[in-house]
């Protein structure tokens, strides 16, 4: 899949974001007055930011308002729903805490939910899709949902809950790249299946001599030699960096910047894969896939 | 809603004959000409007079295939042209995935239509098809597919013989049908019946309405050659030694003279 960039900087930045007020909603910290103020200000940069980011994959953005109609049926319809009532509730919320001085924990539990049911919908989103064996797993929603919860406890500076998570998160990426490796042949879909011609079937001439949409968007070939590269920088950046400098300086505040840096560059190398690595079965009728088939 | 019909009072679809179609992309143009110059947003060109590019709803591959030997007769390589648009699934999973309602299948016909004036062109559904048989227009930034010519079986200001999809109409070869696969004593459904007709990648679930029928087997190779044959000898023997019948006759009759 191709990997667009507005798709990796929303998922990545907004799961920090709805992270941050998962934590925040259950009172880890609870926090008032111009502190909260700021811890409210990051978390509700990062996920409109990040919401805003999506909007821009959008081919005809006049009618994303309609987006709103089919939650009982699309998973991207949920999301929309789940971000915006997880930010309004916490505005409600953010509002007594910054100008009150009043924390209502109801509300406050109320949106944290709200806020983890947008990243599992963001999750599910991909995880639905049949035709791109290597998301539709378990551990796809499963890792949206960790990272956004490891991302959370760093930004609210959680140092013990930080690391349990990070590394949880390392485990549960590592988990899926490993699983995702054999889910084409797992879903069973070949070039026979696809055409369903006997014998030894491959591809003879193509619809076009040039690229399609289709091609563009579903057949992306990334250079699998970096692949296995990217994913060791993933996840030192991503874990291994962020968990020592929190082990080594504590909840400091320069070294938990730099390691919500670390943690977000590792995250975009992982979403990045996440995409480039992803084979959809539609590259059967393209000749694509030939090795991941099963035979 | 997205939701999917339970049932479809018809199943109008195609059926394709991988066996008679040449290859010759008259549908694909029939296709892009009338989807451009009628219902909905024109399939754009994105450099018309250059390199391959723009909407298409309509597209055929050709596959090469080397059927496994039969009794260790070995067989001969086939080249199939497979042309490949929407198969209107019972099970679609693009209708189910759109956010904001654009995406459809009809209970009345179970044809898959996109609403274009509610499509957000997020792009998703193209994503959930497994055919490819969705592509997002460029220049109108919105959801296209075949509508198995929704604008044209029903029409009433064309002759009759008209009514039915732009792709099916201008087939030279015969290698397309279309029909109501619900109905088992069509057209379609007999032919679908006798000739075998395949789900395209049924493993995927989406129960496609859209019927292949196989190509038949080619002849079968003679023994290899030794390399020693005259292959033109056969050809090039005498028909007749010596004449027969009347002018045997006539022949004989002249020698004894």
């Amino acid at each position: 899949m191709n990997p667009a960039p507005s798709v990796i900087i929303f998922s990545t930045l907004s799961g920090a974001g709805f992270g941050l007020l998962f934590f925040l909603g259950l009172g880890l910290p609870t926090v008032t007055g111009f502190i909260a103020f700021g811890f409210y200000l990051i978390a509700y940069l990062l996920a409109v930011g990040g919401l805003l980011a999506s909007v821009f994959h959008l081919k005809n953005k006049k009618n994303a308002w309609k987006s709103y109609s089919q939650w009982r049926t699309s998973w991207l319809s949920r999301e929309g729903w789940f971000a915006v009532s997880a930010l309004l509730l916490m505005a409600i919320y953010a509002g007594l805490q910054v100008f009150l001085d009043t924390t209502v924990a109801t509300i406050g539990f109320l949106g944290a939910a709200l806020s983890l049911c947008t990243v599992f919908s963001t999750g599910m989103i991909y995880a639905q899709l049949k035709t791109i064996p290597r998301w539709n797993q378990p551990a796809t929603p499963a890792f949206f949902v960790t990272a956004s919860l490891a991302g959370g406890a760093l930004l609210s500076n959680n140092p013990t809950l930080a690391n349990i998570l990070l590394i949880l998160l390392g485990i549960v990426v590592g988990f899926h790249w490993w699983k995702g490796d054999s889910r084409f042949a797992e879903a069973g879909s070949t070039i026979g299946t696809a055409t369903q011609l006997s014998g030894k079937v491959s591809l003879w001439e193509k619809p076009h001599t040039g690229e399609n949409y289709l091609t563009h968007e579903m057949v992306y070939q990334v250079a699998r030699k970096h692949a296995v590269k990217l994913r060791i920088i993933a996840i030192v950046l991503m874990t291994v960096v962020p968990v020592l400098l929190v082990l080594i300086f504590g909840a400091h505040h320069l070294p938990v910047l730099l390691a919500v840096v670390s943690h977000l560059i590792g995250l975009f190398a992982q979403r990045w894969l996440f995409f480039a690595e992803a084979e959809h079965v539609v590259g059967l009728y393209y000749g694509a896939h030939t090795a991941k088939q099963a035979t | 809603m997205t939701a999917l019909p339970t049932t479809t009072q018809k199943k109008l679809g195609l059926v394709i004959d991988l066996d008679t179609c040449v290859g010759c992309h008259a549908c694909v143009t029939a296709c892009k000409g009338w989807n451009t110059q009628n219902y909905g947003a024109p399939l754009s060109d994105q450099d018309p007079y250059g390199a391959a590019s723009g909407t298409f709803l309509n597209r055929i591959h050709s596959f090469q295939s080397q059927p496994e030997p039969v009794n260790d007769v070995p067989q001969l390589a086939q080249t199939t042209h497979f042309p490949k648009s929407c198969l209107h699934c019972e099970d679609a999973p693009c209708v189910t995935v759109c956010p904001t309602g654009a995406s459809y299948k009809r209970a009345e016909d179970g044809i898959v239509l996109v609403n274009e004036d509610a499509c957000m062109g997020c792009g998703l559904c193209a994503w959930a098809c497994p055919y490819g048989a969705r592509e997002v227009d460029q220049v109108a930034g919105v959801m296209k597919k075949c509508t198995l010519c929704v604008d044209r079986i029903y029409n009433e200001n064309i002759e009759e013989e008209e009514r039915v999809p732009a792709c099916v109409r201008t087939c030279p070869a015969g290698a397309r049908h279309f029909g109501d696969l619900a109905d088992p004593d069509s057209d379609v459904s007999r032919l679908v019946a006798e000739r075998g007709g395949m789900d395209l990648m049924p493993e995927q679930g989406t129960k496609p309405v859209n019927q292949y029928l196989p190509p038949r087997p080619r002849d079968t190779i003679q023994a290899p050659m030794a390399g020693e044959e005259d292959i033109l000898a056969p050809f090039l023997a005498p028909v007749a030694e010596e004449p027969a019948g009347f002018m045997g006759w006539l022949d004989r009759a002249l020698e004894k003279l």
